[in-house]
């Protein structure tokens, strides 16, 4: 009973960081068509602001996450403007160069302003206790992350299902040239939303960084994972980003748990198994 | 003509290298009613992609209400009064009805003009683009295009592959678009004689040129150059 | 038409070998013995960058003819070595049944996954090709008792080539071996590329809904692409595996098959000789970079990838083309 708890909390909660991460991903892979290796690098540039922010200048936590994920974007809007949308054009096999290129620059960057060593994030007080919820007490951390994730996919959907920019957004993916046509100016919401994906890697990375250490190699020993929430959930659907990382985190925690001799083999078979049943995802179009 | 709607100079176009459309002129007055009449592949459609531009511009100029357009973005376009119904309708699948025109022009103010036009999209208004028959789309791809409230207004076969009593329901719309030349509309249509009644000029294209210029009344008397050209009798369409 | 169009395969000079046959191989080959009289004591070095040849040189069939996007080459080149030194352990350590065993080996998981991998397309088939040597680098991992796990598979030791030339301290079997062996993968991938199922594959390539409706089974000649791709990554494999003695998780890891992919890149695909050059540019940039400081060397190949991807799109190979392009003013239209 316990283990089963365990494993719904801290597999929900891993869901839950990889689906931060992950979907700003795929509904820019969605959207621009472009395969992007470098999208961890954002969670890394989030994780490595805030380690900034919190040891080196001393801001209170409430303050410095908001702005390490402002900041965040702040860096991803000229990157989209002078490398991204020239990549958008490519090949994706050129595609995926480039973008493993920027992932390498992304490293070697962090790594030559604050080092190659694991970049601590000090979680206030309040985060670290533990919950008693009547049947078992629960990370006070986990509850954080699963309470913002939740509140992430809300307002994600809100955003798109019920705003005018949701409606663009969606039109634009569906067809470009037609949203473009029709005086929706593409070229903005492209930059908007990479922005926007990258401010939810970088929230996504810095909450979770107990799970997922914040070092100047994050954005390659995560990538492949990353990836696959977005391949296994199907390109630019949200619901299929949250089902696919909400399941992955599942089983990877399940398997850990249960057989960790296994738990990566076992990992990648699901993995296997459902893209050779579904090669477009569980919600993605054929 | 500074201020003619559309204005194109010596324009050639295509996609990537290839070329479509070479050294087009055309200048079309302000609430013209102007047919554009080709057989397929003739270069109609990537005429009216290129106006929006959505092609690769190879040489020339295009202009439109006397402002030099050629090299603008395909969505300041669409501010500047273009605007275009594709022949593929392009309706936005994951949105319903409403949504696909609310996402473009003006939002709610335009809503209730547009199911005035077409009561039809009223009452799908909560249906998913997908669902809709192909009369349905059509309308639906009019109604959005005249929610950005087009000055020039561009139709790309807008009755391709519809029943004969929708292809009416839509000339009539046309016309009223048109009437008093409120607008500038430029129609692509395989149905020469539902598109030579409605326009007052008819521009004949082939092989990426225009190959004849002018009233579309006078093409009915000379059903040779359609035949030549266009490869249709009067009367007749050419369904390809 | 799911593909865009990929730039980097578009020119594709047939010349040089039609007019004086073999003359550029010869060239390579001599370009390769006087390395080894150049750089005596770097033998073991040189030795690797011709083994990285020809994996590369199984990326370029795989990708720069089939046009099949993969990051998981390096399954094969796994499969190949664990298959080589197990093989040289357990069963015989001839070098040559070595090999045999390798191309088998890689030939047989690229047969096995190909099955599944060629019926995806892009991110798909991207995350199916990475999961592939993932599993198979866990494998290796937990069958500790056989693999060696972590440790790595250790006392390979070989028998003389063909029974003649004994492995030496200093390498120089090692490097005539290998530089034999690609010579010899070169000059059958020349014959394959050139044949009417290389043709074809190029077909594939740039359309293979026109492929498919001229008959041609695509899916299989894709698979068939894929296991002998497989083989020669096999190969490659088996090679460092019986000249540096020694397998490790590494051969598995998804570096390795990132690495291929920029060095084939850098030199240009689907001409062999950017496979060959694009490494010879890499390694020996990564040998001088790297020894200073790995971070620095990420900055050094991230820039050196975006400059080739952005500027000349064709490879390095395609430089002098850009070029004579550049200056002759005609510049083709890039969709």
């Amino acid at each position: 009973m316990s283990l089963i708890a365990n494993i719904l909390i801290d597999g929900v909660a891993y869901g839950m960081v990889l689906f931060m991460i992950a979907v700003g991903l795929s509904v820019t892979m969605g959207l621009m068509r472009v395969i992007n290796l470098a999208h961890g690098g954002f969670a890394l540039i989030g994780g490595a602001l805030v380690h900034g922010l919190l040891t080196r200048a001393g801001l209170p936590y409430l303050l410095a996450v908001p702005l390490a994920v402002l900041g965040t974007m702040a860096l991803a809007w000229p990157m989209e403007r002078v490398l991204y949308r020239r990549i958008y054009r490519f090949g994706e096999l050129q595609q995926v160069l480039a973008t493993i290129g920027i992932a390498f620059l992304m490293i070697a960057g962090v790594n030559y302003l604050l080092g190659s060593s694991l970049l601590s994030i000090p979680v206030p007080e309040a985060m670290q206790g533990a919950v008693d919820l009547g049947f078992r007490k629960v990370s006070m951390h986990r509850i954080v992350v699963i309470v913002a994730g939740l509140a992430m996919v809300a307002c994600l959907y809100l955003l798109l299902d019920r705003t005018r920019f949701g409606m663009r957004l969606r039109a634009a993916v569906d067809n470009r040239d037609t949203a473009a046509m029709l005086g929706i100016n593409t070229g903005a919401i492209y930059a908007a939303t990479f922005c926007l994906g990258a401010g939810l890697a970088a929230l996504g990375g810095i909450l979770g960084a107990e799970l997922l250490p914040i070092e100047a190699y994050y954005p390659l020993r995560y990538m492949v994972l990353f990836l696959m929430v977005v391949a296994v959930g199907g390109l630019g659907s949200i619901t299929g980003s949250f089902l696919a990382a909400l399941g992955l985190g599942l089983v990877d925690t399940a398997s850990r748990y249960l057989v960790p001799d296994f738990g990566t083999i076992f990992f990648f078979a699901c993995v296997i198994a459902i893209l050779a049943a579904r090669p477009a995802g569980l919600m993605g179009r054929a | 003509m500074a201020d003619a709607a559309l204005a194109l100079d010596r324009v050639s176009a295509g996609y990537g290298a290839t070329h479509v459309l070479e050294d087009i002129s055309l200048t079309v007055p302000r609430g013209e009613r102007l047919t554009i009449i080709g057989r397929n592949g003739a270069g109609k459609t990537t005429l009216l992609a290129t106006i929006m531009g959505l092609t690769r511009l190879h040489g020339g100029r295009i202009a439109a209400s006397g402002r030099d357009i050629t090299g603008m973005a395909t969505h300041r376009r669409s501010a500047l009064g273009l605007g275009l119904v594709p022949q593929t309708r392009d309706i936005f699948a994951s949105l319903s009805v409403e949504e696909n025109l609310l996402a473009v022009g003006r939002g709610k103010a335009g809503l209730e003009e547009a199911y005035a036009m077409f009561p039809r999209l009223k009452e799908r208004r909560r249906n998913g683009g997908a669902q809709l028959s192909g009369g349905e789309q059509q309308m639906l791809a009019i109604a959005r295009t005249l929610m950005t409230e087009p000055d020039v207004l561009l139709l790309d076969e807008p009755l391709e592959g519809l029943a004969p009593v929708i292809c009416e329901q839509l000339m009539r719309v046309f016309e009223d678009i048109a009437r008093d030349g409120r607008r500038t509309v430029i129609l692509v249509e395989q149905h020469v004689t539902a598109a030579l009644a409605f326009a007052t000029r008819a521009v004949l294209l082939a092989n990426g040129r225009v190959v004849h210029d002018g009233p579309a009344q006078g093409l009915h008397a000379q059903p040779g150059l359609l035949d030549r050209h266009v490869g249709v009798s009067l009367g007749h369409r050419d369904g390809g | 038409m799911q593909d865009a169009p990929i730039p980097a395969t578009a020119p594709r000079p047939r010349s040089g070998g039609l007019r004086v046959p073999l003359l550029a191989e010869a060239l390579l080959l001599a370009l390769a013995v006087a390395a080894y009289f150049l750089f005596p004591y770097n033998l073991g070095f040189l030795t690797r960058i011709l083994i990285m040849m020809i994996f590369v040189l199984s990326l370029d069939l795989v990708l720069g003819f089939a046009g099949i996007t993969t990051l998981g080459q390096a399954a094969m080149y796994g499969a190949g070595a664990y298959a080589a030194g197990l093989f040289a352990i357990h069963v015989w350590a001839d070098p040559v049944a070595g090999l045999v065993v390798g191309a088998a080996a890689g030939a047989a998981v690229a047969l096995v996954s190909g099955l599944v991998l060629m019926r995806a397309h892009g991110l798909t088939l991207l995350m199916l090709s990475i999961a592939v040597a993932q599993v198979l680098q866990e494998v290796a991992n937990k069958a500790r008792d056989i693999t060696g796990g972590a440790d790595g598979l250790r006392g390979i030791r070989m028998e003389p080539v063909l029974g003649i030339w004994d492995f030496d301290f200093v390498g120089q079997t090692g490097f005539w071996y290998a530089l034999a062996v690609l010579a010899l993968v070169f000059v059958a991938l020349r014959l394959v590329t050139g044949s009417p199922f290389g043709l074809s594959l190029r077909g594939i390539h740039e359309s293979p809904a026109r492929m498919a409706a001229i008959g041609t089974p695509v899916y299989w000649r894709l698979v068939a692409a894929y296991a002998l791709g497989g083989g020669i990554a096999g190969v490659a494999g088996a090679l460092a595996a019986q000249i540096t003695m020694l397998v490790s998780l590494e051969v598995f890891s998804f570096a390795l098959s990132a690495e291929a992919l920029i060095m084939l890149i850098l030199g240009g695909t689907g001409r062999l000789y950017g496979a060959v050059i694009g490494t010879a540019i890499f390694m020996a940039v990564h040998h001088t970079a790297a020894a200073a400081d790995p971070f620095n060397w990420l900055f050094v190949i991230g820039g050196l990838v975006l400059a080739v991807i952005f500027f000349v799109p064709t490879g390095l190979l395609g430089l002098p083309t850009a070029l004579v392009r550049l200056f002759r003013g005609s510049r083709n239209g890039r969709p």
